[in-house]
């Protein structure tokens, strides 16, 4: 066991995908010599050299592009976005290619590929450095999106994602990259992507979300003093209903927490299931903790657009009185 | 200091048979052994009847829309003939007669354009990717397909072909600067045909030669006559022999033409002259071929005629294969979203024809709700 970061723990599991798997290549911007911008990929060139951690040019549409074509050919690349807010260069590759290319060829062709994206905001970044833009490629069909909240969690998922036959965007909340260390294991070890996990158990109300509005939702769930199950998704597609199901059904109260806008946010997506599933066992609307439906604004009051623990203390409070 | 000159530079421009029937002996002699031409010959006048009977199939309503590849056989075949068989062809659509050339079914391109995936479910032995839809992605995937041939240590390289208008995309130039600055031997070739659609080569690129556009990225280029297939097969075999030795990329643009519409939903006379399509039908690259070989004694038209008979039973036998597939199951397209298909996805694939999409049963303990009988029957 080590005492581990969430950026340790990512870089952890890269280091051992790579060691056992020479199809496994690294590709972006400054993930070679500087190490990434948030260090995540520190001291994987110096380990395995230019050929397996390729600094490429500056252009997001031509990593993922090129991302395809190796994974096309059988490798198992491992492309970086630099940050959320410049996916968008690349959308076509990863929505019209990597996502339709085993369906569309009937499985001649597959694209086992994994999107590496530092995610959402809290860290004082600039203009798109705090995206959250992860129902853009849940709602994508072919697309699988992993959203870790802790290091143990994330080094799993991570093996996990890199040994999925198929493309997967792994999102990594930048604003718990350093946040807290959490006992990981040394050994590899992979955690089934499409399970979620439960935080915490309870009998009172059901909290749903994932990445880092986890931590968020912890604070407010231990000064709230109640019975709260709390759920992180981890994986958003596949995403875990029936732990979700399980859940409210047990509680009949639930809260949805995401960094992302409300409006076609994942949430949304939550809450018309449990109407499907658990209509009946409800005692309560379910209720939406969100990003306002606005664009993420600068820094100074970054804070004041993203779920707090209060926002989400008061809305399990409203939810529990209703 | 003196101002000093930094870069010259000069395009060469091949042509070999031109469309007068003049041949450059110097340049062409040998190039094609003359049983291989005889072949090569016959595989363009299929791939030109297929093209006529698919345009036929589309009008009668057989076939969805599709873009004739009519005048352009000469460049993706040339490519073909001049790449190893497992070298990476990677086309757009207007690249049929290399692809069949390369062993890819005729009813393969037919299904894609009937509407069914099972037409891209290319075998990977052809080692071709099927049709790209979206204009100038595919050169991406080239790069990297090449990238893994050499991160691998295999002497592969990838081919890639794309029009006049992807030029302009900005994937083109991603790919062309990946290659070159990351040395991943693609050969680059744009069909130069002179039309994105409506809207003609000057508005992608306003200097004189698309050829050009390579020297930017430090890449070697060469530009030919597109409709020659002799001047095809020298730059292709120029631009392999050199990207698999070096492992750099080269481009190729093969000036040429689209004698048909964009596709059958488009009317090119809406924004072209009639005496522009003439001129270059007179360039045809069959046409120019088959003069060829008749004054070198290795075609009549007894042959030809023999030849054309073959041709369209050989289609006509595609067009019945394409036609006969048995329909997919209205469940199949969710069998390859996953390797392994999400248990909610299977929810919806089980229950689409008995329940309303995305209802679970379990709500309504599985019943199957029998829908109202319609008004008037």
């Amino acid at each position: 066991m080590a005492n581990l970061t969430l950026v340790q723990a990512i870089n952890l599991a890269l280091i051992q995908e790579m060691e056992r798997d020479d199809r496994v290549l690294l590709l972006g911007q400054d993930v070679g010599a500087n190490g990434g911008v948030f260090r995540v990929t520190e001291g994987l060139h110096k380990r395995f050299g230019g050929k397996r951690v390729v600094d490429s040019p500056l252009a997001e549409s031509g990593i993922i592009g090129t991302a395809i074509g190796l994974a096309m050919a059988g490798l198992r690349p491992i492309p970086e976005i630099q940050f959320d807010g410049f996916l968008g260069p690349a959308y076509d590759q990863i929505c019209s290619h990597a996502a339709r290319m085993r369906t569309r060829t009937r499985g001649a062709f597959t694209v086992p590929l994994t999107i590496r994206v530092p995610v959402g905001g809290g860290i004082h970044a600039p203009e798109l450095h705090s995206e959250s833009p992860e129902s853009i490629y849940i709602h994508t069909p072919g697309l699988k999106v992993v959203m870790p909240s802790s290091p143990y969690d994330a080094k799993g998922l991570l093996i996990s994602a890199i040994r999925d036959p198929d493309p997967v965007i792994f999102f990594e909340p930048k604003r718990i990259y350093r946040a807290f260390r959490e006992e990981v294991p040394e050994d590899e070890y992979t955690l089934p992507l499409g399970k979620a996990r439960t935080v915490c158990e309870g009998e009172e109300m059901t909290v749903v979300s994932w990445g880092a509005s986890v931590v968020q939702c912890m604070q407010a769930i231990e000064r709230s003093g109640r019975g709260i199950e709390l759920i992180d998704l981890r994986t958003l597609y596949p995403f875990d209903m029936d732990a979700v199901e399980t859940s409210v059904k047990k509680t009949g109260r639930c809260v949805i927490v995401h960094e992302a806008p409300k409006t076609c946010g994942f949430g949304a997506e939550i809450a018309a299931r449990i109407m499907e599933r658990c209509f009946l066992h409800l005692e309560a609307p379910v209720q939406r903790v969100a990003g306002f439906d606005t664009i993420m604004p600068y820094y100074k009051l970054e804070l004041d657009y993203m779920p707090d623990a209060d926002r989400i203390a008061r809305a399990i409070e409203e939810t529990a009185a209703y | 200091m003196p101002i000093k000159t930094v870069l010259t530079a000069e395009i060469e421009n091949v042509s070999i048979l031109d469309a007068e029937g003049r041949f450059d002996e110097k340049l062409g002699k040998g190039l094609i052994p003359d049983a291989d031409l005889v072949k090569l010959y016959g595989h363009m006048c299929t791939c030109r009847h297929l093209d006529e009977v698919a345009f036929k199939l589309q009008r009668s309503g057989r076939m969805g829309t599709y873009p004739q590849n009519m005048g352009q056989e000469a460049a993706s075949l040339g490519a073909a003939y001049a790449l190893n068989n497992d070298d990476w062809l990677v086309t757009c659509y207007r690249e049929n007669c290399g692809l069949f050339w390369r062993g890819v079914p005729m009813e393969s391109i037919l299904l894609h354009w009937m509407g069914d995936e099972r037409g891209n479910a290319m075998p990977r032995q052809h080692h071709a990717t099927p049709i790209a839809v979206p204009i100038g992605t595919q050169m991406l995937h080239a790069t990297g397909l090449a990238w893994a041939a050499k991160y691998r240590g295999e002497k592969r390289i990838a081919c890639t072909f794309f029009g006049d208008g992807a030029t302009s995309e900005g994937d083109f130039h991603e790919a062309m600067n990946f290659a070159a600055n990351l040395d991943i031997p693609v050969v680059f070739c744009c069909q130069n045909n002179g039309w994105a659609i409506s809207v003609p080569g000057h508005i992608q690129c306003s200097a004189p030669t698309v050829a050009q556009r390579a020297l930017a990225y430090g890449m070697d280029t060469i530009q030919c006559d597109g409709n020659d297939l002799f001047a095809v097969v020298h730059c292709f075999r120029k631009a392999i022999k050199q990207a698999r030795s070096t492992g750099r990329p080269f481009f190729i643009e093969a000036v040429t033409y689209r004698l048909g519409d964009h596709t059958t939903a488009d009317d090119a006379r809406r924004y072209r002259d009639q005496a522009e399509v003439d001129a270059w039908r007179a360039r045809d690259p069959i046409l120019r071929l088959r003069k060829y070989m008749a004054k070198r004694g290795l075609w009549s038209d007894a042959k030809e005629q023999e030849l054309q008979a073959k041709v369209e039973v050989e289609v006509a036998a595609t067009v019945e294969r394409a036609e006969g597939i048995t329909s997919p199951n209205r469940v199949d397209f969710f069998d390859h979203m996953y390797a392994e298909i999400p248990a909610d996805l299977a929810l919806q694939r089980d229950t689409m024809q008995t329940h309303g999409i995305g209802q679970d049963p379990s709500q309504i303990e599985g019943a199957v709700i029998e829908l109202p009988a319609k008004e008037g029957h």
